[in-house]
């Protein structure tokens, strides 16, 4: 008998294999060397000097990168549309915003050692219990990740035990994170009401707003990134991925096979929410403030949108779509602020049309063709047949 | 209602150890409309079986109760003469060794024929147990063999949504046979085959049997005669008659109720 001469993945080794993952992670080990040396040792003058402001945009776009990749995680790979992940987001930055309030001490406006500004204006007389252990680092870090843990777990418990799932997940996320824009916007719940957290001093004792914080934060979003992808591609490269991309395709069959759908999603549910939560508390400290405002629906309906663009199901097409939109977006509401709605809604019914895989997807169908004629009649006939196709599939 | 009860009476009398599908009285109502009326019949070990009936007798819907899909609102299902299965969901009841293939060819397009088969490998279905798996010799043998009684070898690096029809049909049955269950259920699996496919299918089911129990649900007459099993008639959610093709085929009720559609 014949065995089948392939090898079968086995540790890392699928690294080796991932193109396009190697193209990401060596991207973001040169932006994690040169952008700091570019920043702090090139001279302003020079055409080589990133400008701080520059830095910290670019840092806050690696964190919807990295929000993004959990999105591409959940949905590309196990078909769970998530229109509520902004809220794990906002609960990794209000974790971090919480220790940066902490860390502010006495130097606020009232000069209370013991209260942040905002609950010596409502006259509270002590710190809520739900700030305890907040004033250490270490312990907030582990809230970063535990908080929306342990919601989507909590959560996903109950909606995938249930069974509920496709359109009904979606909305019920959507009801989440609204219902908790909603609590987090009430003064009394103790996180700053609608003006939220903010007036961030330091982190560990280093100033936020020099050029090194900057710089490091930048690249900790980057690095962040990087060990997010790893973390998912050795997710979705494993036999667990395998099952959630059955799961995606046939439920039901998965099911027969004996595995326990629910658990799977429970997994990769739990694993998303808790790198959004890292990105948040990474975006938290490069922006300056967090408020309720996080939690719109809208917002969790925008990172879909990227993931679309960028290529749902690839990992690095939503790395991609995170940094790219995002950009699209700086530039626009800028310069044609009144646009930039229609701009995004454009871009996601043409990318839904015409590059159903998003930039990457089609990126790496067209590379296929050799001639540049080929693949401009291609290219139409392609539009024309992807046209049909989709008119068909509505 | 008398026919049923004699039918369940005459149910009772072999010994529940020897079965490995034993069901009692089951019943199951959608919005009114009895989908099983007091169903009972019983499947030997290693026997395969053939159940016929016209569309709406309940076939499937047998199959649901079964496999953990639908509760039935009343009745028994044991397998292996003492597990009952109404309490237990479709995991549970595939991890005991039931497996089902469905009516519509079900693989999973998107990964290949290797790896819908690795999906299926009897074994742990624990999540951070297959977040660490990794393939053993004698798992990647057992692929081999079953790769090779489906005829699929040649494209086992081929994607299952490429795969024929019948290719199909075959993986689904090959990754029925990676699970090692005791009971197969398969529904309808000539659907849509060539002669020479049909031929070959059930050839593969009756290699199956044997080693494990089989029960078919098969429209196609000339395809159930070649299985020269037992036969069961389902009708309006009972079994209106059972015995060999021949015998069930010359029954009244039958005819009349095959022919008076």
């Amino acid at each position: 008998m014949s065995t089948p001469n392939f090898q079968r993945r086995s540790g890392f080794s699928f690294l080796l294999t991932d193109t396009g993952g190697k193209w990401l992670l060596g991207i973001i080990l040169a932006a994690i060397i040169l952008v700091p040396i570019s920043n702090l040792y090139i001279p302003e003058e020079s055409f080589f000097h990133v400008p701080t402001f520059m830095v910290s945009l670019f840092g806050k776009y690696l964190t919807f990168a990295l929000l993004a990749l959990s999105v591409d995680l959940i949905w590309g790979y196990c078909g769970i549309l998530s229109l509520g992940h902004g809220a794990f987001f906002a609960l990794g930055g209000y974790a971090m915003g919480m220790y940066m309030m902490r860390q502010i001490g006495d130097r606020g406006v009232y000069g209370n050692a013991e209260l942040p500004d905002f609950m010596v204006f409502l006259d509270w007389k002590e710190l809520p219990w739900y700030w305890y252990g907040f004033d250490s680092f270490s312990f907030a870090m582990l809230m970063v990740v535990l908080v929306p843990g342990i919601l989507a777990f909590v959560f996903g418990w109950f909606a995938f035990r249930s069974r509920v799932s496709g359109v009904y997940l979606s909305i019920i996320t959507q009801a989440l994170t609204y219902a908790m824009m909603l609590a987090f916007f009430r003064n009394d719940m103790g996180f700053g009401g609608n003006n939220g957290l903010t007036d961030f001093k330091e982190i560990l004792g280093f100033n936020l707003q020099t050029d090194g914080m900057r710089v490091t934060l930048f690249s900790l979003s980057a690095l962040a990134v990087a060990l997010g992808y790893v973390l998912c591609r050795y997710i979705v490269s494993s036999k667990l991925g395998r099952v959630l991309v059955a799961i995606r395709d046939a439920e039901s069959r998965t099911r027969f096979l004996g595995y326990r759908v629910e658990y799977y999603q429970l997994f990769v549910f739990t694993v998303s929410a808790m790198l959004a939560g890292v990105a948040g508390a990474l975006y938290v400290p490069q922006v300056g403030i967090i408020n309720p405002s996080e939690f719109l629906p809208a917002n969790s309906i925008e990172i879909v949108i990227w993931v679309a663009i960028g290529g749902r199901g690839s990992l690095y097409g939503a790395v991609l779509g995170g940094i790219l939109v995002n950009y699209a977006k700086s530039y626009l509401t800028g310069a044609f602020p009144e646009i930039w709605l229609y701009a995004l809604g454009g871009l996601f019914i043409f990318s839904t049309i015409f590059f159903p895989k998003g930039i990457v997807g089609s990126v790496a169908s067209f590379s296929v063709k050799n001639s540049f004629s080929v693949s401009l009649v291609g290219f139409f006939q392609r539009i024309i047949g992807r046209m049909r196709q989709n008119l068909k599939g509505a | 209602m008398r026919d049923s009860q004699a039918v369940s009476a005459s149910v009772k009398s072999p010994e529940r150890n020897d079965t490995i599908l034993y069901l009692d009285g089951v019943s199951v109502s959608f919005d009114g409309f009895k989908a099983l009326n007091e169903l009972s019949f019983y499947v030997m070990k290693g026997e395969l079986r053939a159940i016929i009936g016209p569309n709406g007798a309940g076939k499937t819907t047998m199959m649901d109760v079964v496999t953990g899909k639908t509760r039935p609102d009343e009745g028994q299902v044991l397998f292996d003469g003492l597990t009952d299965l109404t309490r237990l969901d479709e995991a549970r009841i595939a991890n005991l060794g039931i497996g089902r293939k469905f009516q519509k060819p079900t693989v999973f397009e998107n990964h290949t024929v290797f790896d819908n088969l690795e999906l299926a490998l009897s074994g742990s279905r624990d999540v951070l147990k297959s977040l660490l798996f990794k393939l053993k010799g004698e798992q990647q043998d057992r692929i081999d063999e079953v790769m090779e009684i489906i005829a699929l070898t040649e494209v086992h690096q081929t994607n299952a949504g490429a795969l024929s029809h019948g290719q199909k049909q075959w993986l689904e049955i090959g990754m029925l046979l990676m699970q090692e269950p005791e009971l197969l259920l398969v529904d309808e699996p000539a659907a849509g085959m060539t002669d020479a496919e049909t031929e070959q299918t059930s050839e593969l089911l009756k290699k199956i049997a044997g080693d494990r129990s089989v029960v078919v649900v098969e429209h196609d007459m000339e395809f159930v005669k070649a299985l020269e099993s037992r036969v069961t008639v389902l009708h309006e959610g009972s079994v209106l008659a059972e015995g060999s093709l021949e015998k069930v085929q010359n029954d009244e009720q039958v005819i009349e109720v095959y022919l008076g559609r």
